[in-house]
């Protein structure tokens, strides 16, 4: 993949806030601790699931490095498509909320310049970058690893030596943990650009007997810890949403307001900026194919399509658990329908279009018809329709949430820039 | 039109020169200024959506590495033949000017050789207006340079000793031989991109009136107009000389020049390779026939434009100085002239079809000045003589000098620190050189703490 920095959600927000005369005028509204107590209890429980879907990855990768065959490589690669979704729904919770931002990197950092975990193909990959000198580091293969001045001891593959390699020489390129980084070990490249088939990694790849591109136990090794550093720091995701957590802190001890303008910030940015701009807008403009979200798994459809998901659910107030049970409450669909009911209607509308169209994506994918990567090809227009449909949805989403935010007197600012004008008042 | 650089009056700096040695750039050198600070979009900007979300595309396509022709990516392809760098960033780290240095004391990407007929600013035959420093796999690239700087010391009024540097071009590996004989050269560093759509907002008249190119108020300050067609009324506001007229021309040339991309303005698929580069002419192009032929398609170049036209820098960082001594050297920058070339504010429409106007405090005439021989070269862009520089926009200094280490100031990055800058100045600023070279230490620094706040 290229090197590109993700976007800084939530960074350099701030939110400002709009001054109420009168609270809410109309009585139905729910209070807003009880929406902002809902929305925490959404986020534990949604990130607890994705721990469990994550923890689910560890039984098939301990079979297919104790037994590699093409069987449990399947086994194995469909574990992790299955624990995608439950992550997938807590994206709009990363904008919004700091504390989630800060950790998201360790999870589902991306782009990744893949050189840096195993072997590439050097013909479409390259062998260097000006921007980052770990581009080919190739962990797998070294067992010391010459990072700056440095020299380090790779000998054994640990969570410790993966963690101190993340953005290693501060290059958010270097991805070295997470969803991206197992998927690449599962998948290994896709190569076929934007035609039929994902990434095509042998089972042999993992195979000590009879290893196909060398260091086949330390390939094993890194898959390993890094599905466990996954676990743990999806831990750390969730341990934040608990009593006593600092992002439900925040929220139920800090300004009720402020915590509401979060909500609706996470919603809108992660439609328009995140999903609708860089995910989808930019690989449809430039039909290129490594600007696919799960681009070695040919997954993407599916990590696009709960996202909406769980922008649905957090602006319902309803998340329905993985074993069944619901977690529900006041919502911030409530706080809007109480005060224009004009506007929850238009928001209901945005999101159920939006859905509509991630459906189509979905069941153009999960078919077989087509994988995301060829509907964003240069020749492909009935594809690149179905993915212009979901960008075109997730902007009316953005603006039908501008206009809660809007409603309920609510006012999201960016951080300032007095650089146009003259900085220094002073003296004038 | 060609003018005589000798007609020019040529005003020697009031320096104690002593060539007192040179060192080679990054042998010695372990720390540099990094720029840490990253441009945003113009809080001022309204929140459409789309227009937020053209805006973070047009980020990613900034931040883009680009691949050479062919690849799987026919869109997105066509870096080079030649080129200096892989993305816009690599040069405008976080859009933000480049640095001379790497953070390992090499020479970075920032900095590039521009070449011209010493007498016309006309190509070299064979190397064209650039040195492209790398090239696709296959493609000789033009060479590479180093670069020497000769140590200069000046003395201010208080009897302070200042060490300045002068850098000094070597061209190594050149494939085709050496330059032609009438070839000169010319560093370049590549400047911060933030505020060039207000730049490129200021009425045309609003410029073009403060030029006095024969200096008829008799103030030593002239001020030329780059003209590109004077009959047209289009002259150059963007480059450290002036020379391209938009900043949608400013960004196209350097998707041509730096990188060798094609785009609706500059639309040779071969970038800046010239007829007597063969194998270059020759190497594949990214141009693809359902993108317009082009490798950056109008539609990129949309998005793209709107992410440089929009941004603007954060706020901060933190000043150390007091408002009191910063209103002081705000006076002192009046009174000994800087403003008259570099030109505080204006009153904008921007973005197109705002509803009122904006102030915007730039600090700059965007016109071109004589600098006298201190900052000279001889490169002739347009209009622009070897002497003559456009007046450097002044906003952004606060985080051009800002984290440690040295900053990297002046069309080459020579000057260290603000002061190293203003003493380089000669030519029609220097009376207000002197005058700020004669102030006590006190109100330098008063002066410095002023510009830093910018």
């Amino acid at each position: 993949m290229t090197t590109r920095q993700k976007l800084i959600a939530g960074s350099t927000i701030m939110i400002g806030l709009g001054l109420f005369a009168a609270g809410y005028a109309n009585a139905k509204a729910p209070d807003e601790a009880a929406v902002l107590t809902n929305y925490a209890n959404i986020a534990e429980a949604m990130f607890g699931d994705a721990i469990s879907t994550a923890g689910n990855l560890q039984a098939p990768i301990d079979k297919l490095i104790a037994e590699p065959n093409a069987a449990n490589l399947k086994a194995a690669r469909q574990a992790w498509i299955d624990a995608r979704p439950s992550y997938m729904r807590t994206e709009a919770f990363r904008f919004g909320n700091p504390e989630v931002d800060e950790l998201e990197g360790l999870v589902n950092a991306w782009p990744l310049d893949e050189g840096l975990i195993d072997y590439v193909d050097a013909g479409s990959y390259g062998a260097t970058s000006d921007s980052n000198p770990f581009y080919t580091l190739n962990v797998i293969a070294n067992k010391e690893l010459q990072i700056g001045a440095d020299k380090v001891d790779a000998t054994v593959i640990d969570k410790k030596l993966l963690q101190s390699l993340q953005e290693v020489g501060e290059n958010e390129a270097n991805v070295a943990i997470g969803y991206h980084a197992i998927e690449f070990l599962l998948w290994g490249q896709d190569l076929n650009g934007t035609g039929h088939g994902a990434g095509n990694r042998p089972a042999s790849d993992f195979d000590t007997a009879n290893c196909t591109n060398g260091n086949c136990d330390r390939r094993a090794a890194y898959l390993k810890a890094a599905t466990e550093l996954l676990i743990d720091d999806l831990g750390q995701m969730h341990a934040i949403w608990t009593d006593g957590g600092a992002a439900r802190q925040r929220l139920l001890k800090g300004d009720a307001k402020e915590g509401i303008a979060g909500i609706l910030t996470g919603l809108g940015s992660l439609s328009y900026g995140e999903l609708a701009g860089e995910r989808t807008k930019l690989g449809s403009m430039l039909h290129d194919p490594e600007e696919e979200h799960d681009c070695f798994s040919d997954n993407t459809h599916n990590s696009h399509y709960y996202d909406q998901v769980g922008m649905v659910d957090i602006y319902n107030g309803r998340y329905t658990r993985l074993d069944g049970t619901a977690v529900t409450g006041a919502s911030v669909k409530d706080l809007v329908a109480a005060k224009d009911a004009a506007v929850n209607d238009r928001v209901v509308a945005a999101l159920a279009d939006t859905s509509k169209a991630m459906q189509v994506l979905k069941d153009t994918a999960d078919s077989g018809g087509q994988a995301y990567d060829q509907m964003i090809g240069p020749d492909n227009a009935a594809g690149n329709k179905i993915v212009d449909d979901v960008v075109t949805g997730l902007v009316g989403q953005a603006r039908a949430v501008e206009a809660a935010v809007a409603a309920l007197g609510l006012k999201i600012t960016v951080e300032g820039s007095d650089s146009l004008d003259n900085p220094t008042a002073v003296g004038q | 039109m060609w003018r005589n650089p000798l007609a020019l009056a040529v005003t020697l700096p009031a320096l104690i020169v002593i060539i007192i040695g040179s060192t080679i750039a990054g042998a010695e050198e372990t720390h540099k200024h990094t720029p840490t600070v990253k441009v945003i979009r113009d809080p001022a900007l309204g929140d459409d959506a789309v227009a937020r979300m053209e805006n973070v595309i047009g980020q990613s396509i900034f931040e883009r590495i680009w691949v050479s022709a062919p690849s799987s990516t026919e869109a997105a392809d066509g870096l080079g033949p030649m080129f200096n760098a892989r993305s816009c960033v690599a040069c405008h780290p976080g859009g933000a000017r480049g640095s001379v240095l790497n953070k390992d004391g090499s020479l970075g990407p920032s900095l590039l050789v521009r070449f011209g007929h010493k007498l016309t600013g006309a190509p070299d035959p064979i190397y064209g207006n650039q040195l492209q420093t790398d090239a696709a796999r296959g493609v000789p690239a033009d060479g590479k340079f180093s670069v020497d700087y000769a140590l200069l010391e000046t003395k201010l009024g208080d009897g302070t000793v200042v060490e300045l540097r002068r850098p000094v071009v070597t061209l190594t590996g050149l494939a085709d031989g050496p330059l032609a004989a009438d070839t000169v050269t010319g560093l370049r560093l590549a400047p911060a991109i933030h505020g060039m759509g207000p730049l490129d907002s200021i009425p045309a008249e609003l410029i073009t009136a403060a030029a006095d190119p024969d200096d008829q108020d008799a103030n030593g300050i002239s001020g030329r107009v780059n003209w590109i067609d004077e009959q047209a009324g289009t002259f150059g506001r963007f480059g450290w000389k002036a020379v391209q007229a938009t900043m949608e021309a400013q960004n196209a040339h350097a998707f041509l020049a730096d990188m060798g991309l094609s785009t609706p303005l500059f639309p040779d698929a071969y970038g800046e390779c010239t007829v007597r580069q063969t194998i270059c002419r020759a190497a594949p192009s990214g141009a693809s026939s359902q993108f317009e032929d082009l490798e950056v398609s109008s539609t990129l170049m949309k998005v793209l434009d709107r992410y440089v036209g929009e941004s603007v820098l954060p706020n901060g960082p933190a000043q150390s100085a007091s408002a009191e001594t910063i209103a002081k050297g705000r006076a002192l920058f009046a009174e000994a002239g800087c403003g008259s070339c570099h030109k505080t504010s204006y009153d904008i429409v921007w973005p197109a079809g705002a509803a009122k106007t904006r102030h915007i405090a730039p600090y700059t005439d965007l016109l071109l000045h004589d600098m006298g021989d201190g900052l000279a070269e001889q490169v002739i862009e347009g209009e622009a003589l070897g002497a003559e520089w456009r007046t450097a926009p002044l906003w952004g200094l606060r985080w051009a000098v800002a984290g440690e280490g040295d900053a990297s100031l002046l069309h080459d990055g020579r000057a260290r620190n603000l002061l190293e800058a203003i003493l380089w100045h000669g030519g029609e600023a220097l009376s207000a050189r002197d005058q700020v070279a004669a102030l006590s230490a006190d109100d330098r620094q008063a002066l410095i703490s002023f510009l830093s706040s910018l």
